[in-house]
């Protein structure tokens, strides 16, 4: 047996992803010993794949607001937002409204 | 654990109104949102019926959801009205190109007449950044004879507008950026903006849920310092308090002025006749710089223009002197 995985999407649209080196869906495996919440994930996204001006998307611990967060297509103030616990392929999307219209 | 739709459908909860607190699936959210839309255009009487209205379309979520709904509205409540698309191509390139295809995508989605007006057909100047949009829309509505100009406003926006204005102290602007009609004087197109009372959150949700294609990348020359300090203050309002988008917006239409407060006069421009605060209007004046060559004409101060222009002066009847000379032997 090998180690415990955590497979998940990432999905970024309407300019959130022009921070993410221009990736619009990414599948994530992440170590499934330890439990990711949406705030560790945000840490790792920080860490591994936010490549442009991190004040964009981050403000202080959480998603800059403006920036609408959607799991397996819910809003996260649903759902607990930080404090959602990630469960095997769930699909978070990041939408900024940052922009003209 | 599932949260259920407060409309007691049935169904699992999609997303949080931010308006209202409430938790809403999908179809309820839908039905919500359309019928706040209904009841803004109804209760302030915006159009009539017969009336042809152009949506200002950029190709962006606000305008997209615009089109979409006032499609929709017009035939579940029969307002009778004959909708175009009015669109501006400023020639900025990239940026205008890609909005244009999804402005483009608008039309065949809707099936709504587009009429695509190019600086070039309105100023003759191929030019692009030089002129305001909303000059260049008034010009195109007069073009196509429409009654009034929808355009994709959104509570966000309106609520940046008052707090903006309350900072520069523009008592002119606070006195009408509220009001959901503008113009429709003698010599104006009315604009209305039927999505005055639409968060943006919700109009962002609805394009997603209901997959509507619109266009997202910052406009090249949109980054206004100014109006993003105040939309960055107003997300973190919201962050606390989300009713403070309507909160603002009431209190900016509250908003009365003593007598003795100074009342800026609009009048028309003495050249083109279109409505203008200064004169001749910038419009005329930005045009009139690039005929010249003195592209800076109407940028910097009024006095330095005004210079640039005697010295030009001065230089062409000196040359045109010259040249009698000339002409003489």
């Amino acid at each position: 047996m090998g180690t415990p995985e955590l497979k998940i999407i990432l999905e970024f649209s309407a300019g959130a992803e022009l921070l993410f080196g221009n990736i619009k869906r990414r599948e994530l495996t992440l170590d499934g010993n330890q439990k990711w919440t949406i705030s560790n994930l945000l840490k790792w996204m920080h860490a591994n794949i936010l490549t442009e001006r991190p004040e964009l998307f981050l403000q202080e611990d959480t998603v800059r607001p403006g920036i609408l967060v959607l799991i397996n297509d819910t809003d996260w103030e649903l759902l607990g937002e930080l404090d959602y616990e990630l469960q095997p392929n769930d699909n978070v999307l990041f939408i900024s409204t940052l922009h003209g219209g | 654990m599932p949260i259920i739709c407060k409309s007691q459908c049935g169904n699992r909860a999609a997303l949080k109104r931010p308006k209202t607190g409430d938790a809403l699936c999908k179809e309820c959210f839908f039905a919500a949102f359309e019928a706040e839309i209904h009841h803004t255009i109804s209760s302030s009487n915006l159009f009539r019926r017969g009336e042809k209205v152009a949506v200002a379309a950029s190709g962006g979520k606000d305008s997209t959801v615009l089109a979409h709904v006032l499609k929709l509205l017009n035939e579940r409540h029969n307002y009778g009205l004959e909708l175009v698309l009015l669109s501006i191509d400023e020639g900025i390139t990239g940026y205008r190109d890609d909005s244009l295809e999804t402005v483009k995508q608008n039309r065949d989605d809707y099936q709504m007449p587009l009429k695509i007006l190019s600086y070039e057909e309105l100023y003759g100047w191929t030019m692009d950044r030089i002129l305001p949009r909303s000059d260049a829309l008034d010009r195109g509505a007069k073009l196509l004879g429409v009654d009034s100009i929808a355009t994709g406003h959104n509570a966000d926006d309106i609520a940046e507008t008052v707090l903006m204005n309350v900072l520069r102290g523009d008592t002119a602007r606070l006195r009408r950026c509220t009001s959901i009609r503008t113009g429709g004087g003698e010599d104006t197109i009315p604009r209305v903006k039927p999505l005055k009372y639409s968060y943006e959150k919700e109009i962002v949700m609805y394009a997603h849920y209901k997959k509507l294609v619109y266009f997202s990348t910052e406009c090249v020359f949109a980054p206004n310092a100014y109006r993003g300090h105040a939309r960055a203050f107003l997300k973190d309002l919201e962050k606390v308090r989300p009713s403070v988008i309507m909160d603002i917006i009431y209190s900016g239409e509250q908003l009365r002025f003593k007598d003795t407060v100074k009342k800026p006069e609009r009048g028309t421009c003495t050249r083109c006749g279109f409505v203008s605060s200064q004169q001749p209007c910038k419009a005329c004046v930005l045009l009139e710089g690039l005929n010249r060559g003195l592209p800076k004409l109407g940028i910097g101060k009024k006095s330095k223009g005004e210079r640039m222009i005697a010295k030009q002066n001065q230089e062409l009847a000196l040359r045109e002197r010259a040249n009698l000379v000339k002409n003489d032997f």
